[in-house]
């Protein structure tokens, strides 16, 4: 999933400092899962901005709305009876929620209230770990399962670098070795020779490299 | 042969190697360059320009090895993968090879965390086995890496680096077995003070052929102090210094500490040269160029071949 963390209070409050009355919309899907945008912190960073704003003596009216999935135009659209009542409109959801609801209320300025992170899953309660690069050729099946682009600092294709130790990466001891874990992994499945085949370049264009990307299902256009 | 590079023809000729090392000034200091260099001179076979070392900015690679050719010296143009990508590669490969620079080492390069612009997006576009295996395919097939021809294919005796004390250690002589198979002429390895190790590694790259298909230089720094000695030992990734090495400088006065260093060093340099599959050794002084004649002929490592 796509995680995501609040942004720092400062800069939200820099970011709402212009607005008397806006709408808070949070989303239901990853940045619920993460505990980031959902409807929960959506009515907390509500409050803590109502607060706020009374105490710098600039009261704010809040609003709260939660959409079923922010980056899908359907479920922006229940926004439309609304939104012309808000300054602005403050979104708890990733970056591709905050850009559906901009791009469907051109004239309405929509707000990030969340830092969007990385294609990540839950390692355990209160923790998730970066997973995918998102590069558009996956080469999990070669790696033992383990992806040397997300999760190698250098992304080495033909790792470890010299730095590996103990099992950990030279950026940090918090951070996992890659190459260790797709090492112990492979001799675990027996596919060992895989690590002896030389990885060729990988093709970015794939990946951001080729510029923006879309996924074009005619089959599923109406 | 696949160069003009003196380090080729130290090796083909069944010399023991002696390369050395010279980090770039960190400014437009040309002074600084010809002052360090001028101690390496007829002291070692080629001396390694080091790319940014540590992730800090320095005068360029091939700029530095260049003036080191000026002055009648066989620079080795080290590139790391951490700052450019393939393109920026190859067109400073093929200008460093039209300026008349025979020799470069393919790296990975440290994360740019630990340099002066940990802020900075680090490229990783291809890695450094990737490179090797580009760089000699511009060579023998006189290809880009994309696969067009090259008008006059660069001619360059390729090296690559080898850490023997990272982990996983059943993967270090497998991952110099890559390297080989990319392509590397010769490989340097990072410092080595666990002798009992490295002898353990050297026996797997024999027994593997790997040293008959490249030349092996092993890694040595002498360390100058104590303070140095656990430096290395805690906080540099990858290094293994046994404690009995840290022991054994610690040991000394401070003022004589620098002296035990150089004697452990000309020891080590004595053990590496009766090591099977040890075709030379790369003398990473750090900042104690002006050393390196002394410690070079102490070790009996002088004077060296004219080839």
């Amino acid at each position: 999933m796509i995680t995501a963390e609040r942004k720092p209070m400062e800069e939200i409050f820099r970011l709402i400092e212009p607005y008397g009355k806006i709408l808070l919309v949070g989303c239901n899907e990853c940045v619920t899962v993460c505990h980031a945008g959902g409807r929960k912190e959506v009515a907390m960073l509500a409050s803590a901005l109502r607060m706020g704003r009374m105490k710098l003596g600039a009261p704010l009216t809040v609003d709260e709305l939660t959409l079923e999935r922010q980056c899908d135009p359907e479920y922006a659209e229940e926004l439309a009876m609304v939104v012309d009542q808000y300054d602005a409109v403050c979104s708890m959801a990733c970056g591709c929620g905050v850009q559906t609801v901009a791009e469907r209320y051109q004239g309405l300025p929509v707000l990030p209230m969340v830092n969007t992170e990385f294609m990540g899953s839950s390692e355990s309660n209160g923790v998730w770990a970066e997973r995918c690069a998102g590069c558009g050729n996956c080469v999990l099946g070669l790696t033992g399962g383990i992806c040397p682009i997300a999760r190698c600092s250098k992304r080495i294709f033909n790792g470890p670098c010299g730095g590996s130790t103990k099992g950990k990466c030279e950026v940090s001891p918090d951070i996992d070795c890659a190459w260790q874990l797709i090492w112990d992994r492979l001799k675990q499945l027996g596919q060992t020779e895989l690590y002896s085949q030389i990885m060729a370049p990988k093709d970015w264009r794939t990946a951001r490299d080729g510029g923006p990307r879309r996924i074009v299902r005619e089959d599923m256009a109406i | 042969m696949k160069s003009d590079s003196n380090l080729e023809k130290v090796l083909a000729a069944g010399n023991f190697a002696v390369t050395g090392e010279l980090g770039p000034p960190r400014g437009a200091n040309l002074q600084a360059i010809k002052d360090k260099a001028s101690h390496l001179k007829g002291m070692v076979d080629a001396v390694n320009v080091t790319d940014n070392q540590t992730a800090v900015v320095r005068m360029a690679s091939w700029a530095v090895s260049l003036v080191l050719k000026e002055m009648g010296m066989e620079p080795n143009y080290q590139m790391v993968c951490r700052d450019r990508n393939r393109l920026a590669m190859q067109s400073d490969i093929l200008g460093a090879a039209a300026l008349g620079i025979n020799t470069m080492l393919c790296l990975s390069g440290d994360h740019p965390s630990f340099g002066d612009h940990p802020q900075a997006a680090n490229v990783h576009d291809i890695d450094s086995i990737q490179q090797i295996q580009m760089v000699a395919n511009m060579r023998d097939q006189g290809r880009f890496q994309g696969g067009a021809e090259i008008d006059t294919p660069p001619r360059l005796f390729v090296g690559a680096a080898a850490n023997p004390f990272g982990d996983p250690f059943e993967l270090r002589v497998l991952r110099l077995g890559k390297k080989v198979a990319a392509g590397a002429d010769f490989i340097q390895t990072q410092c080595i003070y666990n002798m009992e190790r490295f002898a353990e590694y050297m026996r797997q790259a024999v027994d593997m052929g790997l040293t008959e298909k490249t030349k092996l230089l092993a890694g040595v720094t002498p360390l100058k102090s104590a303070g140095m000695a656990r430096y290395m030992a805690k906080k540099v990734p990858g290094m293994d210094v046994p404690d009995e090495v840290v022991k054994r400088i610690a040991d000394q006065p401070k003022d004589k500490q620098a002296e035990e260093g150089i004697k452990l060093l000309c020891e080590q340099i004595e053990q590496l040269r009766e090591m099977p599959g040890v075709a030379g050794i790369h003398l990473m002084a750090i900042e104690w160029e002006h050393r390196v004649p002394e410690i070079v002929e102490r070790a009996g490592l002088l004077p060296r071949p004219q080839v």
